[in-house]
């Protein structure tokens, strides 16, 4: 195909496609994103397909799958345009009825509406639903409403026209001062200012330079990189271009977590699309600037989200990281200076060139600019993605978007930030949102996890399950981390399961400091805060592990057993049957009991009980 | 063994020595895991230390010595899976299939593992069984997706075979 050479063809091919999908058309768009397609997407997407071709519909409307849509709670999702409706838990059955009614009535179908569950009413425009309501999506502007396969989608988008103004009207310093300007911190974790990042980089001594985005997502609860490299592969690659040619680079890297397969597949898809268009390769938009980029799978490796360690994978080596005296931008991937960003800082860049500066910086607070994405999940009701404008409440996120606490039991506490991060406590929920708050409370950003736990979450489990996780992942490079962390689980094990002593909390809090102090990466140095912060905020929970040997939130194995609530037992029978110990006895319709002599705690009658007569304590 | 096949993936990628982990990838893929003969292979087509090509076959989760089962289950413990049950979960597969995650069943079926994170938390507990992904998992659950594996001998485990 003919290579894109100037703004003007960018722009009359972007009128070409919008005449050829003629906007006016009716059309269905199915979330094709990890959650949906779980529940059976694809098999709703081939129905609809079925049933337009039964009932006449070939050619009139359009059938798109999109990339995650958010509302991953309710998946399978669909959305009608032009009305905007938006159907939930939409299952291969409904697609007929969908065709007939919506599609060529008019009518909505009113049982596959959205309920609010504090007014009861049934709410059918997409964005009247209170979770989409409250956010702002920026790095989320296209997921849901484009083909990620589809490099055509995009453009009819707007997209690519950032990359047409930048190499056409701007030079690399006033592209840089625009990033600079946006006040745009790196959205993995760190929240590094990027456009001095580039400027770094740029100024680097050198004549070869790489840029590298960071798609190893590893933070456990965080899926927003996952879902745009899925859901939006070019915008990332946009703003990777865009960077490349104010840092002056010509060769970038993709590295995509290798749990990850969809996203590699979409951003091969789209790369290709990219170099078609003429927008990778040579002489790009006729500036003789020459760019392209390559994908490269991680193998598994949490600590390979730091960026030295990352560089080293690509270079084909165990992903280890080195100290950073020398930062990675004056000498990073092959000891060349190497700019590395995070999927979602790039996502932004093309937005802050279009719609500038002095726009993106309006949004958020005093030290944190635009938006942040957030992967709401644990126990909250609506579990999903959202954007919002960071110094957004704790408060508003979890309840005017997150619907609330799952079962509306108490909220006790918010985990941000990963396995570096921390537990921001009740106490704290009218708290703003933003890099710097997060820190002072003791946790951080993070890449944007944000995981809700209820008064059955036990908190010193909590830290232990980090502190396992982060020992697992330690590289074993430096010491500090490598013992210092196994012992903290050691400790913590202990406190979980009945043997913590008094000196176990001293212990803990001089271990933290010591690794802290000692580690090389960030990701020794940080190692502490999912125990410091649990510590500050719940103490009195490790104290009741260590001096009542009581687990209050009945979720330590060692320190609980399980009983049967004889009024709540209507004695039908389902966790007689499931118990793999034969521990549980009783007669159909009366009340059972649980032999504790038996039981080995797997929690299989818990599970199964359908009237909450099965009690932890 | 038939290295034709190693010679194949390392030449699609030109045999880089910075595309070690790539051609490692494609090897476990086809094998699903890393045999002696293709490390030695890769060792002398790239021309790199046989420490450098270990190192990297055991730093990254990804990649196994041994022979692997025929389908991988992956229960995920990420902290939206953990809070919901997932560790329970792990429990219970390791007590219903007789091996702990890591390890592989005698016949050969199955693999056990865990993994941090899906990035599928509104289906916590969730459980990967190769591709196909069982979300709100729960214990009772497990007996019935192992007989999808392995329709024609249920409970069969190591010491039974």
């Amino acid at each position: 195909m003919e290579k894109i050479k100037t703004p003007k063809e960018l722009e009359k091919l972007r009128q070409v496609i919008l005449a050829e999908q003629k906007p006016e058309r009716p059309q269905v768009t199915v979330c094709g994103g990890t959650g949906c397609l779980s529940n059976g997407a694809e098999q709703v997407v081939a129905a609809f397909a079925e049933e337009m071709k039964k009932q006449g519909l070939n050619g009139t409307v359009n059938l798109k799958k999109s990339g995650c849509h958010g509302f991953c709670e309710r998946g399978p999702l669909v959305t009608i345009h032009p009305q905007d409706i938006f159907y939930q838990r939409v299952s291969e059955k409904d697609a007929a009825e969908i065709v007939a009614d919506t599609l060529i009535k008019g009518k909505t179908v009113e049982r596959l509406l959205y309920i609010d569950p504090q007014t009861e009413e049934k709410i059918s425009r997409h964005d009247e639903i209170p979770f989409y309501k409250h956010q702002m999506r920026i790095a989320l502007r296209n997921n849901g409403r484009i083909d990620p396969a589809n490099i055509r989608d995009y453009i009819a988008n707007g997209g690519y026209a950032a990359l047409a103004k930048a190499l056409t009207s701007m030079s690399s310093d006033e592209i840089i001062r625009e990033v600079e300007k946006s006040g745009l911190r790196g959205r993995g974790g760190g929240g590094f200012p990027a456009g001095r990042k580039w400027r770094s980089c740029r100024d680097a001594h050198g004549d070869v330079r790489y840029v590298v985005c960071n798609g190893d997502e590893g933070d456990p609860g965080a899926f927003m990189d996952r879902s745009i490299m899925e859901g939006d592969p070019n915008s990332v690659i946009e703003g990777m271009i865009i960077g490349a040619f104010a840092i002056g680079s010509s060769q970038g890297y993709i590295y995509v977590r290798n749990e990850y397969p969809l996203a590699v597949q979409n951003l091969t898809i789209a790369l290709g699309q990219a170099r078609e268009h003429g927008f990778l390769g040579k002489n790009i938009f006729n500036t003789g600037f020459n760019f392209d980029v390559r994908i490269n799978r991680g193998g598994g490796a949490f600590v390979c989200g730091e960026s030295s360690a990352l560089m080293a994978s690509l270079e084909g080596r165990a992903g280890e990281p080195r100290a950073k005296y020398i930062h990675t931008v004056e000498r990073g991937l092959w000891d060349k200076p190497t700019n590395l960003n995070n999927v979602e800082t790039w996502a932004n860049v093309p937005v802050i060139i279009t719609r500038g500066a002095d726009w993106f910086a309006s949004l958020g607070t005093a030290g944190s600019k635009g938006t942040k994405v957030f992967s709401l999940v644990g126990k909250v009701k609506n579990t999903g993605l959202v954007e919002v404008p960071m110094g957004i409440t704790l408060k508003d996120i979890i309840y005017k978007i997150g619907g609330g606490i799952l079962k509306d039991r108490d909220f006790k506490a918010v985990q941000t930030g990963g396995p570096s991060g921390g537990c921001i406590p009740k106490s704290l929920i009218d708290m703003p949102v933003d890099f710097d708050a997060l820190t002072k409370a003791g946790s951080m950003m993070g890449s944007g996890g944000m995981i809700v736990m209820d008064d059955t979450d036990c908190m010193v489990d909590v830290a232990k399950y980090f502190t396992k996780f982060l020992e697992e992942e330690s590289c074993g490079k430096c010491t500090p981390c490598r013992e210092g962390v196994r012992r903290m689980k050691e400790v913590l094990t202990d406190i979980t399961e009945g043997r913590g002593t008094e000196g176990s909390i001293a212990l803990l809090e001089e271990l933290s400091e010591a690794i802290a102090l000692g580690s090389l990466c960030a990701l020794g140095s940080t190692a502490a805060n999912p125990v410091l912060s649990t510590l500050r905020y719940f103490r009195n929970e490790y104290e009741a592990h260590i001096q009542e040997k009581r687990c209050p939130a009945g979720v330590c194995k060692e320190l609980i057993t399980y009983s049967i609530l004889e009024d709540l037992c209507n004695g039908c029978h389902r966790c007689f049957r499931e118990c793999p110990q034969q521990a549980v006895s009783g007669e159909v319709k009366k009340p059972h009991q649980i032999d504790p002599a038996k039981c080995i705690k797997c929690g299989i009658c818990y599970d199964v009980c359908k009237f909450d007569a099965v009690a932890k304590k | 063994m038939d290295l034709k096949k190693v010679d194949q993936i390392i030449d699609k990628y030109n045999a880089e020595k910075s595309s070690l982990i790539g051609i490692f990838q494609d090897i476990q893929a086809e094998w699903r895991y890393l045999p002696r003969e293709a490390i030695g292979r890769v060792v002398e087509r790239l021309g790199i230390p046989v420490t450098q090509a270990y190192m990297v076959a055991t730093f990254y989760k990804s990649f196994s010595l041994v022979p692997r089962g025929e389908h991988e289950i992956h229960v995920c413990l990420g902290t939206a899976c953990h809070l919901r049950g997932g560790q329970r979960l792990k429990e219970n597969f390791e007590r219903t299939l007789k091996v702990k995650a890591g390890e592989t069943t005698a016949d050969m079926k199955f693999t056990l593992e865990t993994v941090n994170c899906l990035g599928a938390c509104a289906l916590a507990p969730l459980v990967r069984v190769d591709q196909k992904n069982y979300g709100k998992m729960s214990g009772d659950r497990i007996a019935k997706i192992i007989k999808e594996y392995r329709p024609d001998g249920e409970g069969k485990t190591h010491g039974e075979n």
